[in-house]
């Protein structure tokens, strides 16, 4: 099967899926005690025309068939109604999607710049002391609550004033060159990139030693030793290839679990991205918003694992759709 | 439940003793059954009770305990008590040893009356000090309440929470996979669906949201029984399905034939002849699976979406640490943070050993 019609395939399974995502999430949301509109309707700013725009947008007077049936309608044409404070929902979805993309961008991109490497040292040394050090380091890695970490980190920054404390720009953000804005959100990163990056290695950096262990076994990797080849080559040229492939399909996983861990991370840090947009959105049960950012981490997370498969069917074309 | 001794097996020889060979297994094993016995004493090791609360006191500094005194001897250990005062040009709250007083520390001495485990009346404590003395070995929270004490009172939930949401979510995944493998074709597509699009949620999402629309007025029983089956539903989709592969190749042996011809029913043939099948992989999956239970509701409660005040348990206790003022001058609020961290991680040097007795091939250590 050529690219194009894995891709189109594998695009046709999602429809259904974020269907069903849908229809979920808003029965479980529906299924709170509370008025949708209560919190807009107890802010003074919010005129009685956007109030009776809600209604007939939401259909409230209607069955709850019908409500889910408009819901759908207005989400797909990308209407997603107005907050409790009166922005309207995509705006504040818009703004904050770039911040969570940023912010899991860059840490996928440190976690595999340096888990693949560790995983193959850990491989390459099984059972000697650097990689019993190696396990040990990504069990604590792997224990630490991200909220916890976060706030040592926050106690360091503090104290010694070199991070920023919260937020993603400086309060005088407006008035800087383009250069200096870039290194200002950069500097902002550094804390919650560093602790998103160290809970997140672990898991990396244990799959690609497990999966170069296995591929060290394998009959070609034996082969290829027997006609003599240099260390270096069987283990660079043939091993190696092959142990990567998988890690491909754990790109999507990582993107899910960043996706989620990355909720608290930006609640300690103060970082305005989509899962510190969610929690205050149940905190003051904002239900337009939160069936908003429930709906859009989940479409972020299946294209994340889309973009996985199919960059796993270019680099391994024997790939096909389940 | 033919197969019950075959399980009885790798759960007590094999995974046990490689425990106990493992070096590390064996110290993360020894550290939980540790940090269980105290939690579990915790109303006798605890000087003070749950509800104990000095409105006084709030924040004070870790007591300190001396064993030598003024005159350089070695003596019972004592302490003295904090003086409370207020700087009204920095507006600061200052604790200060009131050293006019020595209170020594005693030993299974008589205070406070408590149940032990629920029942047996008792009035003897580990430790406590002498009467109008105060020992807070981990300093204080905002309510003037004792740290140490609600450490290990908030351990009782913390721990035990992860199991108890294992025990509805296994059985869950283990029926939901069953049904789901053993009648294949339209039930299984469907199920599966279902399944699949409950994985796509972020799961931290998903969990903030059922917590949020728990109703706000109820017994702190019945939150500590929703939040369970909360952080239960979180999940068992994932491992609902890797039961239903094994359903589908154990569906195919002859003694699930044996049982369809003798009769039994649909739900009695995958529950006593199938389901049991896959109990060696269920125990592994669920002792790996308890460290992140644990993760999820002590950030639950961090959040002020799990258990609530005045109940305790590590997450809600370092909701307390949120603030630069509270982390900075009084790191002693942070001790929960290190509990959970202990915790977890023996947890998963556990899990990491079992994975390797029960499955040789895998070579994750």
């Amino acid at each position: 099967m050529n690219l194009a019609g894995y891709i189109f395939k594998r695009i046709l399974q999602t429809i259904p899926l974020l269907f069903m995502v849908s229809i979920i999430s808003f029965f479980l949301i529906r299924l709170a005690p509370v008025d949708p509109l209560a919190e807009l309707k107890l802010n003074p700013s919010i005129t009685q025309e956007t109030l009776n725009y809600e209604v007939q947008r939401l259909g409230l007077d209607k069955p709850v068939i019908v409500q889910y049936g408009l819901w759908l309608k207005s989400f797909v044409k990308g209407d997603l109604g107005y907050c409790t404070t009166g922005e309207k929902v995509s705006d504040k979805l818009l703004e904050r999607i770039p911040n969570t993309l940023l912010l899991t961008g860059f840490v996928i991109l440190f976690t595999w710049l340096v888990g693949i490497p560790l995983g193959i040292v850990a491989a390459l040394n099984w059972r000697k002391p650097v990689d019993r050090i190696l396990t040990i380091l990504s069990s604590i890695g792997m224990a630490i609550p991200s909220f916890f970490f976060a706030l040592l980190l926050l106690i360091f920054a503090v104290k010694t004033g070199w991070f920023p404390t919260g937020g993603i720009t400086s309060y005088n953000y407006s008035e800087m060159t383009p250069l200096h804005k870039v290194l200002d959100v950069l500097h902002h990163l550094v804390l919650p990139v560093v602790v998103l990056f160290t809970i997140s290695l672990s898991g990396l950096q244990r799959q690609m030693r497990g999966n170069l262990l296995d591929v060290l076994e394998a009959d070609y990797v034996k082969f290829a030793r027997a006609k003599g080849l240099s260390e270096n080559k069987v283990i660079y040229k043939h091993a190696l290839r092959n142990a990567v492939n998988p890690m491909v399909t754990l790109l999507g996983f990582e993107f899910a679990s960043l996706l989620s861990g990355a909720a608290l991370t930006e609640y300690v840090f103060q970082f305005p991205g989509l899962g510190r947009l969610i929690l205050e959105a149940v905190m003051k049960s904002d239900i337009n918003l939160v069936m908003a950012s429930l709906m859009i981490g989940t479409v972020m997370l299946v294209l994340g694992n889309l973009l996985a498969d199919i960059l796993l069917k270019i680099v391994d074309p024997r790939v096909e759709v389940a | 439940m033919a197969n019950l001794p075959e399980f009885n097996d790798i759960a007590d020889k094999n995974i046990f003793q490689s425990i106990m060979q493992d070096k590390f297994a064996r110290i993360a094993f020894y550290i939980l059954v540790f940090l269980y016995i105290s939690v579990f004493l915790a109303s006798f090791i605890s000087p003070y009770s749950k509800e104990y609360s000095n409105r006084n006191k709030a924040y004070a500094p870790p007591s300190k305990i001396y064993i030598i005194n003024e005159k350089g001897r070695l003596c019972a250990p004592y302490t003295y008590n904090y003086i409370r005062s207020f700087d009204k040009e920095t507006y600061d709250t200052k604790y200060t040893e009131d050293r006019a007083h020595k209170y020594k520390v005693k030993y299974f001495a008589k205070g406070g009356k408590y149940k032990l485990f629920g029942i047996i009346p008792c009035q003897r404590h580990f430790y406590d000090v002498e009467k109008g003395g105060e020992l807070y070995l981990l300093g204080t929270d905002i309510n003037g309440r004792d740290n140490f004490s609600r450490l290990l009172y908030g351990g009782q939930i913390s721990l035990t929470i992860g199991f108890l949401a294992l025990l509805v979510s296994f059985p869950l995944g283990m029926i939901y996979g069953g049904i789901s493998g053993y009648f294949g074709g339209k039930t299984d597509f469907i199920m599966m669906r279902i399944a699949e699009a409950i994985m796509s949620i972020p799961s931290f999402y998903l969990l903030i949201i059922l917590a949020a629309i728990l109703p706000a007025n109820m017994t702190s029983v019945q939150r500590f029984a929703l939040i369970v089956v909360i952080l239960a539903l979180i999940g068992w989709a994932g491992f609902s399905r890797v039961v239903r592969g094994m359903v589908l190749s154990i569906k195919k042996r002859e003694f699930v034939t044996a049982s369809e011809a003798m009769g039994a029913s649909a739900f009695r043939t995958i529950v006593f002849h199938i389901l049991p099948q896959t109990l060696s992989y269920v125990i592994v999956a669920m002792t790996l699976s308890v460290p992140s239970y644990i993760l999820s509701e002590s950030g639950l409660s961090f959040l002020g979406l799990g258990i609530q005040q005045p109940d305790a348990s590590w997450g809600n206790m370092l909701k307390e640490a949120q603030e630069f003022a509270n982390i900075i001058s009084r790191p002693w609020l942070l001790t929960p943070g290190f509990l959970i961290f202990v915790a977890v991680l023996a947890f998963n040097v556990i899990g990491d050993t079992i994975r390797d007795a029960v499955d040789p091939n895998s070579r994750e250590r």
